[in-house]
């Protein structure tokens, strides 16, 4: 806490010394403490999900409450994938979200490289722009795409949300942007006395020494597209269609006092990301502080 | 002779910066065309569309700021701006605290820190209709686990999903849950502050308190910045989270439409009544509204904001 102490530390008494780790040990334990409270606030719920998700219904609404279930009730997990068509939903949101990843990876990395190692005119006004959409709101566009797309006849398809991907998005040019200033010019000056050209630089050097980087960007989409739900809501209308946060959401009015049915559902939609999440963590978080220190 | 070789010198010069201007747009191709596909063009189609009136079938007519005069007559375009105000006020701010605490006491090193990082990072990853469905349950004022609690505690809880004065917090409280990603950035962020600043501010007797202050605080102001400017122009258009909620009353707007955010009363124009022009106004207005609190950030930021930490 005090800074002199320091520098007279060794003259100190044994005693003082003393009080002095047991204020660092308070000091860590009451850190913990905070951390794991916490963390019980961040995992409790999920428990409860969990819980709940293996209860029947006389269990869930049994007054005293029941913490542990005398028996699974594993048929709140089947009940829910006969009650949509979890699978096809399944399917449906992971086609959107692979596309999306595809596109966004084409589209943004280029564009990216543009912006970070082109030194063309022009360059600093357009990434000013390209900032500048990230702050118009979703809404301000919604209605004149929607018209569009409904006059493509696109509307209950899959192009309005897989589309935009193609042309990669501001916030994601962005974090490869930063990325790809961050990697020395010496790496690709030699290559560029040898001739190469900008898009091999790109293709043959650039890119795999961004492979983190470019990971976490396709996961954020991929993410990011698993998760949406007014998208979708917005232009698929065929129930057949639908991704599984319109499924899901539909189901909600339509068994509103099944939650152990509707939690099975929210943790089949949720769990498979969070399995996803731990085989990828490392290079992730890397990729998140890499890209966000800036 | 000299004239000459300076003069193809400077064609030269000239003609490769024509190829790197060719790279540089060939480079960023994508994203200009996506740029004005997806956003310029349907931008000022807005404005238009917002001067008519226009359901999709029969043809736009004009009505000139027709629909911007009923608007401000509109109660509902209030209470929808007034619901979304309060969850930015009441939400933004506090989260992001809570996140910066959580990231500078993780920053500490303690013992367990990625599993702590893990743990508080893993509600962002739930879906959104997942995640509010999980907190209307947690908050059912009988059987979920946070009236229990409460009540264990000897506190009656509140009706939080029923009663209109307690379904904002209610998102609040669950908002808080989400911050995860925060955190994660902030601790990056953190990590990146000199370690002698702190050395320096250790011998100078300066207590943790004021060593927050005159050096954590202004060496990770950028990241705050940016998230501030993140979650406020995000939290403009809360929708999912507000729309799974007043499921609970099994209405669109929640109980006396105290969920009813902008963008959902927006969405409901639009694509439940068909009033594109209508939505397009609305749009419009948001539009404004976002540009105008950004700006202010942005202009009150030079007076906290400190670039490469020489400051």
């Amino acid at each position: 806490m005090s800074g002199p102490s320091t520098a007279t530390g060794s003259l100190k008494t044994p005693g003082r010394k003393r009080s002095k780790a047991a204020k660092r040990i308070a000091r860590s334990f009451g850190k913990h403490l905070v951390l794991c409270l916490a963390g019980v606030f961040f995992l409790g719920p999920f428990a409860y999900l969990l819980l709940t998700s293996v209860k029947s219904i006389d269990e869930i609404f049994a007054v005293p409450f029941v913490w542990w279930p005398k028996k699974f009730y594993w048929e709140n997990y089947s009940n829910a994938v006969k009650a949509i068509p979890f699978l096809r939903y399944t399917l449906n949101t992971l086609f959107v979200s692979l596309m999306c990843v595809l596109g966004e990876l084409i589209a943004a990395p280029l564009t990216a490289y543009g912006l970070a190692r082109i030194p063309f005119k022009g360059r600093n006004v357009l990434f000013m722009v390209m900032m500048g959409t990230i702050m118009l709101p979703a809404q301000s566009t919604m209605v004149p795409l929607y018209v569009l797309y409904n006059k493509l006849n696109l509307v209950n398809t899959y192009w309005p949300l897989i589309l935009p991907a193609f042309f990669g998005a501001a916030y994601y040019i962005f974090l490869l942007r930063q990325f790809f200033m961050g990697i020395p010019q010496e790496i690709t000056e030699s290559a560029k006395m040898d001739g190469a050209s900008e898009f091999r630089i790109y293709w043959q050097m650039i890119l795999p020494l961004s492979i983190p980087a470019v990971f976490t960007v396709g996961l954020l989409v991929f993410l990011n597209s698993w998760k949406d739900y007014q998208m979708p809501l917005i232009y698929l209308n065929d129930p057949i269609k639908w991704t599984l946060s319109v499924g899901l959401k539909a189901f909600i009015g339509e068994y509103n006092v099944e939650w152990g049915m509707l939690m099975a559902a929210s943790a089949l939609f949720a769990f498979p990301i969070i399995i996803l999440y731990f085989f990828v963590q490392k290079v992730f978080i890397q990729g998140i502080t890499m890209t966000g220190s800036k | 002779m000299a004239k000459a070789v300076r003069n193809e010198n400077a064609i030269g010069i000239r003609r490769r910066s024509r190829k790197t201007l060719m790279t540089g747009l060939l480079f960023t191709s994508p994203w200009i065309i996506g740029f004005f596909l997806f956003q310029l063009y349907p931008i000022l189609a807005s404005f238009y569309y917002s001067m008519t009136d226009y359901n999709l079938f029969t043809a736009p007519e004009w009505v000139g700021f027709g629909n911007y005069k009923k608007l401000f007559q509109d109660d509902k375009f209030y209470l929808s701006m007034y619901n979304t105000l309060y969850i930015t006020v009441v939400g933004v701010v506090p989260h992001m605290a809570y996140a910066l605490v959580m990231a500078l006491l993780l920053n500490a090193k303690v013992k367990g820190q990625s599993l702590y990082r893990t743990i508080y990072f893993l509600p962002t990853l739930v879906p959104a209709v997942a995640g509010s469905l999980l907190w209307m349950w947690l908050l059912n004022s009988q059987y979920g686990l946070i009236n229990m609690g409460l009540s264990a505690i000897g506190i009656t809880g509140p009706n939080w999903l029923v009663d209109p004065d307690w379904t904002k917090p209610s998102l609040v409280l669950m908002g808080f849950w989400g911050t995860g990603t925060i955190t994660v950035m902030y601790l990056a962020a953190l990590q990146d502050v000199p370690k002698m600043f702190y050395e320096a501010a250790e011998i100078d007797g300066a207590s943790k308190w004021r060593q927050f202050w005159t050096i954590t605080f202004p060496s990770i102001s950028p990241m705050t910045l940016f998230q501030l400017i993140m979650m406020l122009i995000s939290s403009f258009q809360y929708f999912t989270e507000g729309l799974v909620f007043a499921e609970a009353t099994q209405s669109t707007g929640g109980p006396e439409n105290s969920l009813l955010f902008y963008s959902i009363y927006l969405y409901q124009q639009a694509f439940s009544f068909l009033n594109m022009g209508y939505a397009s106004a609305m749009a419009w207005m948001l539009f404004l509204v976002v540009m105008f609190f950004t700006l202010l950030i942005f202009r009150t930021s030079a007076r906290w904001v400190y670039y490469g930490g020489e400051k």
